[in-house]
């Protein structure tokens, strides 16, 4: 499986070396409040930044509870520009497609640009175990690829990288001789990427978003090498989720209005491709053959459940960038290539609760709502989480041994008098804990359960009264001054 | 005015300073203060560990308590409790009966410096209070009830209170209930980073209007403090505390 792409360690084992990483956390939290202040100025300039999100929000759900014809839109008006559309229902069977194509025409060089479906279905190591060499050419995706390394956000996947272990990285593997400075960095790239362009004979890329009224696919990138992937080779084969639709070209202008500005906080990206079939006589560039491969692969399953609202998710990656989770375990944390809050619901619905770690990661969020809030399609995000946890408990795949703690809450919640006891036996207990105290410090990390909390802060234990007692009292206190300013007015009348 | 009081249970069970604080100041604002006693908790520690279904005999203990005929404003003490009752009791509740308290409940229920500021038309309820204060706009008042001025509208009115605003003062604090012993490295690191920010204010005092965050906020801050990682006292104080302080 290549969505969760580490079995090995658990999500708190993953998560405690991302918060021991210094300089991990530090570049993480320095992203995250640049994408926050460029994304911010932008949001406040927007006239009706609301209202876009809801307008996109329709249309997206519009297309998910219209999603067969929307696939067969796109699919049929695609075929009329001489697109060969292929269709997958799961990951193995878009790789299948891949390496038929890959055969047919005998190909054994690839470039890419950056995809995140063909990285839920791990293209690239298999197109490798076919012999195919598959070259990324995004330059982050670059980096992980030389690196050997995993993405750690859905938008910018290399985050987690500077630009001396990078320059440090490109000396030892690609033989680069130059300084840290990114743009010599970048030009070595350009040049050592330059004759792979012109050799590959197929690109393969993914599609932000696809047009159903023309057939088309959207790349949205920076760097240029997307339409280079998509120009030069003579095949092009492009990884198209059914989830990524929308209906007409006039509603991809929505969406690009919310989505350069939610995902990295620029007005627009330096490139934006919208490509409509190969190239047709006449034409001097784009690809003599196109095929899409349009991937189900588990995304149906959320139709017509609480999880359908994520069908509208344009992978912006706005609700990693503000996640105060993501902010301290990176998406190396999550140990899963759709990381923060919009993988938390993901993950688990592609993978299933089965997995140990697609279920710890619904826990991994505090479900704080500030993705909910930054969410450019207006995804309840959090609620989704929560969702999750239902679920799990629902479906019996919760750990057992925390049942009759919160079987005890229910109790001592729902009854008053038990509330009352329990509050009368606690009191004596943490009195002995606290050791006369009225917090338990660090000397109280052997508890079970609190000493989770006691391990980094102190916890303010039982009071010494309820407060309710204190009311009553005091509204009795105050009932019997009445009564007696009532009854010396009585008195006074009286006389 | 008579108002019927939610405090939320860790006020019951950890800080009943913090509930007197506030009938205090609703009294001198000229509110008479009921609690009904079956009362106890919302059970959002329940749901949002996913114990949906045990969630539901804890909300209606909290819907049987409050009895509507007799209380027309119920005034909350925690914000995140009362985004419980009103937001998410509809999505676990199945009984029609309770689903139709939760609306009547709704429109009377008020988050306690949003009760002052928006129905008793008072922001200056004549506290002093001579300190540098800073703010935690927390999760579920700021962006779940979507009250934001009137906290602050009451504690720029307290004589000589100084308002200091923190960076990302809306930036959760970490706690989410359970997640902080499920999690607690995670729940440590985010809670540290927002005392950071306190500390960085020179504020003496950080109030807030959602009591978990301040008990969070606080065990983090006396941490710190032990470990000398902070050189001065910091009071956390939640915001009804300070309106009803003279010092």
């Amino acid at each position: 499986m290549a969505i969760l792409y580490d079995t090995e360690q658990s999500l708190r084992e993953r998560a405690a070396k991302c918060i021991e990483d210094d300089f991990k956390h530090q570049a993480i939290q320095t992203a995250q409040e640049t994408f926050y202040q460029k994304r911010k100025a932008l949001v406040e300039e927007e006239p009706d930044w609301q209202g876009l999100r809801t307008t996109a929000m329709d249309i997206r759900d519009h297309v998910a509870k219209n999603l067969d014809y929307y696939v067969k839109q796109f699919a049929e008006n695609a075929s009329n520009h001489g697109v060969n559309v292929h269709f997958a229902s799961t990951g193995t069977q878009a790789l299948w497609e891949a390496l038929d194509i890959f055969e047919n025409h005998g190909a054994f060089k690839a470039v890419k640009s950056k995809s995140m479906m063909t990285e839920e279905i791990g293209l690239n190591h298999v197109l490798e175990e076919a012999g195919v060499e598959v070259i990324e050419t995004d330059c982050a995706e670059n980096i992980l690829q030389t690196a050997g390394d995993m993405p750690s956000h859905i938008v910018v996947p290399a985050l987690h990288h500077t630009r001396d272990d990078i320059a440090e990285l490109y000396r030892k593997k690609c033989g680069y001789d130059g300084d840290n400075v990114p743009e010599h960095i970048t030009h070595f790239l350009r040049e050592m990427l330059r004759p792979e362009f012109l050799s590959a004979q197929v690109g393969i890329r993914g599609c932000n978003l696809a047009v159903a009224e023309t057939g088309s696919v959207t790349l949205v990138t920076n760097e240029g090498n997307g339409r280079m992937v998509d120009t030069y080779p003579p095949v092009q084969v492009v990884f198209v989720g059914i989830d990524r639709i929308v209906p007409t070209l006039e509603s991809l202008d929505i969406f690009m209005a919310l989505l350069p500005k939610s995902a990295v906080g620029s007005k627009m990206t330096a490139y934006f491709s919208v490509d409509t079939g190969a190239r047709r006589d006449g034409e001097l560039d784009g690809p003599a053959e196109v095929h899409y491969i349009i991937m189900d692969n588990g995304r149906h399953k959320l139709l017509d459940t609480e999880f359908e609202p994520m069908m509208r998710c344009v992978r912006c990656g706005a609700c990693l960038n503000i996640c105060p989770v993501y902010r301290h375990i990176s998406g190396h944390g999550y140990g899963s290539i759709y990381p923060g809050p919009m993988g938390i619901v993901l993950t688990p619905e592609l993978v299933g609760y089965g997995d140990a770690n697609a279920k710890a990661m619904t826990f991994a969020c505090t479900l704080c709502g500030a993705c909910s809030e930054h969410c450019p399609v207006r995804i309840p995000i959090h609620d989704l989480v929560r969702d999750h946890r239902i679920e799990i408990v629902d479906t019996g795949k919760n750990n057992k041994v925390e049942v009759p703690i919160f079987k005890a809450m229910q109790a001592m919640w729902s009854s008053s008098p038990l509330y009352m006891a329990l509050m009368r036996l606690g009191r004596p207990v943490m009195n002995i804990l606290t050791r006369g105290g009225s917090s338990l410090d660090e000397r109280s990390a052997w508890i079970p359960v609190l000493g989770s909390w006691t391990s980094s802060r102190d916890f303010d234990v039982i009071a010494p009264y309820r407060f309710r007692t204190w009311l009553a009292e005091h509204n009795a206190a105050r009932a019997e001054e009445c009564k007696r300013e009532d009854g010396g007015q009585d008195q006074k009348g009286g006389a | 005015m008579k108002v019927a009081f939610f405090p939320g249970c860790m006020v019951d069970m950890f800080y009943p300073e913090i509930g007197i604080a506030a009938v205090n100041v609703l009294e001198r604002l000229g509110c008479s203060v009921e609690m009904p006693e079956e009362q106890v908790c919302c059970g959002q520690g329940l749901l949002n560990s996913g114990y949906a279904k045990e969630t539901i005999p804890v909300a209606k203990n909290i819907l049987d308590a409050y009895d509507l005929d007799q209380y027309e404003t119920i005034v909350s003490l925690t914000g995140s409790c009362m985004n419980a009752i009103i937001n998410d009791y509809p999505t676990v509740l199945d009984d029609v009966e309770y689903l139709h308290k939760v609306e009547r409940i709704r429109p009377r229920m008020f988050e306690f410096t949003d009760f002052i500021v928006n129905q008793l038309h008072t922001t200056d309820v004549g506290a002093s209070f001579h300190h540098k204060v800073t703010y935690h706009k927390s999760c579920h008042v700021t962006r779940f009830l979507g009250i934001e001025e009137a906290p602050l509208q009451l504690l720029k009115a307290v004589e000589g209170l100084e308002y200091i605003e923190m960076v990302h003062a809306e930036r959760c604090c970490g706690f989410g209930g359970t997640f902080s012993f499920k999690e607690p490295e995670i729940s440590a690191e985010i809670v540290k980073e927002k005392c950071e920010t306190i500390i960085e204010t020179g504020a003496d005092v950080v109030c807030g209007a959602d009591v978990p965050c301040l008990m969070n906020i606080k065990g983090a801050l006396a941490r710190l403090r032990t470990q000398g990682a902070v050189d001065r006292d910091i009071r956390v104080m939640h915001i009804a505390q300070i309106l009803d302080a003279r010092e």
